[in-house]
């Protein structure tokens, strides 16, 4: 893996995000938003539940896990769309880019777009709502980690889904965190899920850390098994989520469909 | 040329063969390229050159046969070769949305240019780009994108440089400017060129040999110049029409 290669994919997506207000804006406008939303939200659910649960915290806490979480994803797929909108599969792959730079490129990419959009959260949820995501301890950073390694799996497998199905397919992956979400137990105990829900929910690893979140501020010790599983979920998931995309990429360079991406199919 | 002054191939296509479903797009063709030599590919459309063109760049994966550039063999050394390739495609133009200097500085990146910003100010120059350098690409006029897309084809010093049209856009004039720089690519560069045209005239001024490509198989090959005589035609163009309107029958005879 060469260090410049990357530095290249990574170095576009900085010159389209600086040279343009339409690309800033969504790396913080729409978590900003939520946060805002859901923040009174809670401040409601606070002042007539009597304070009996600490919705801040906990809806709260959690709309700004799941959000730090699409935006790897989002960030991740936007910078391969860049390529999808443009046209520019010939001239990135006609390269010496290996796919393992490309893919590195990707996420570099969505890592550093949405480390803007988690700061943004964080100053708000803080400031304006008096959210506290140190009481997390340091729980906080296997919680972390697994989002980030689900977003950016998340991310190459939606990449891959765009490359296969073809650039119409862009309207399928936007949904694709919404249509997980309810699996995950984001705002409600995973035990409310009916048993086939419960089943799917446990090989999606950020299921394990909203469930460990609930632990942790209703005053018990994080579950390290439990976490332990997400983060080995999460990094198995990239694992296929990258073999996927390279699985793909053979399929396209072998068909034809790269070449003729515009085609949409090869059929 | 002889065998002892012979320069040394920079691209070697054996036995080259892709289908798409019942569809020969390319036959089993193989061919040469020497440094500084300026080979075209012709042929009428769909004819298999741009299906060449996306196997010789990796982009497609041939059926059969090997490819080596520059004594590397493409598809164990994918990487390795197309470091010393490049190409420039009417086709392919480069992100609209970034500027010149931008879309040159990513590029060099990605084929791993050394003292890059050096060899970006030397080819603004070279392709008379330095006052364009702060424009976004997507509004540049053909002749300038052509200027721009010839400057990134030479942004690593290719061994193998593929152009696919790339004078299909351009007014006579820039056309002819862009000819005699590509010809002085050859000479000064050292690189070998793959040309594809449907100009006639400009692939007689240009290139040293051709390869006549038709239903996916070389026909044809030898001097632009001597072709039509040898063939019995009045003009490179006369031997092209009748060639791409023989019978496939005609063509295996």
């Amino acid at each position: 893996m060469r260090l410049r290669p990357i530095a290249g994919i990574l170095l576009r997506q900085f010159y389209l995000i600086r040279g343009s207000p339409v690309r800033v804006l969504p790396m913080f406008a729409w978590v900003a938003i939520d946060i805002v939303l859901w923040g009174f939200i809670t401040r409601y659910l606070d002042a007539v539940s009597g304070a009996r649960v600490n919705f801040v915290a906990t809806l709260l806490g959690a709309v700004l896990l799941w959000d730090f979480c699409t935006r790897i994803m989002q960030g991740l797929t936007t910078a391969f769309l860049e390529d999808v909108w443009s046209r520019n599969f010939l001239n990135v792959f006609a390269t010496p880019l290996r796919i393992g730079e490309y893919i590195s490129g990707l996420v570099a990419t969505g890592i550093a777009t949405s480390v803007v959009g988690l700061v943004i959260m964080l100053l708000l949820a803080t400031l304006a709502f008096g959210l506290s995501f140190l009481s997390l301890g340091l729980a906080l950073v296997p919680f972390l980690l697994v989002l980030f390694v689900f977003g950016i799996a998340l991310g190459v497998l939606a990449s891959a889904m765009v490359l296969r199905l073809g650039p119409a397919s862009e309207w399928l992956v936007w949904p694709l965190p919404a249509l997980l979400s309810p699996f995950m137990g984001v705002f409600y105990p995973i035990s409310t899920l009916p048993v086939w829900m419960q089943a799917v929910a446990r090989v999606l690893p950020p299921s394990y850390v909203f469930e460990s979140m609930r632990h942790v501020l209703a005053g018990q010790a994080a579950d390290a098994a439990s976490l332990a599983a997400g983060v080995l979920l999460s990094v198995i998931e990239l694992v296929i989520a990258c073999y996927v995309f390279v699985a793909v990429y053979g399929y396209a360079v072998r068909s034809g469909l790269l070449a003729r991406y515009s085609a949409e199919s090869v059929g | 040329m002889s065998p002892q002054t012979d320069p040394p191939l920079v691209l070697e296509v054996s036995a080259l063969a892709k289908r798409y479903g019942e569809l020969r797009a390319v036959d089993g063709i193989s061919f040469e390229v020497r440094q500084g030599e300026i080979v075209g590919l012709l042929g009428p459309n769909g004819a298999g050159k741009t299906t060449t063109i996306n196997m010789l760049l990796g982009v497609l994966a041939p059926d059969a046969g090997a490819i080596r550039i520059a004594g590397i063999d493409l598809a164990r050394q994918r990487s390795q070769a197309l470091a010393c390739t490049n190409f420039a495609a009417v086709y392919a133009a480069l992100p609209g949305n970034l500027t010149v200097a931008q879309n040159l500085r990513v590029f060099g990146l990605i084929y791993g240019v050394a003292r890059l910003r050096a060899r970006v100010a030397s080819l603004l120059a070279e392709f008379d780009l330095e006052r364009l350098a702060d424009t976004k690409c997507g509004v540049l006029s053909s002749g300038e994108q052509t200027r721009v897309a010839l400057a990134k084809a030479m942004l690593n010093r290719p061994r193998l440089l593929l152009l696919d049209e790339p004078t299909a856009s351009l007014d006579p004039s820039a056309a002819q400017l862009a000819r005699a720089h590509i010809r002085q690519l050859a000479r000064e560069g050292g690189c070998g060129i793959l040309w594809t045209s449907h100009n006639m005239y400009e692939v007689q001024e240009v290139c040293h040999r051709v390869l006549f490509l038709s239903r996916g198989r070389i026909l044809l090959q030898g001097d632009p110049k001597r072709l039509p005589q040898e063939h019995g035609a009045d003009s490179l163009e006369a031997l092209f029409i009748r060639l791409a309107r023989e019978p496939l029958s005609a063509q295996a005879a």
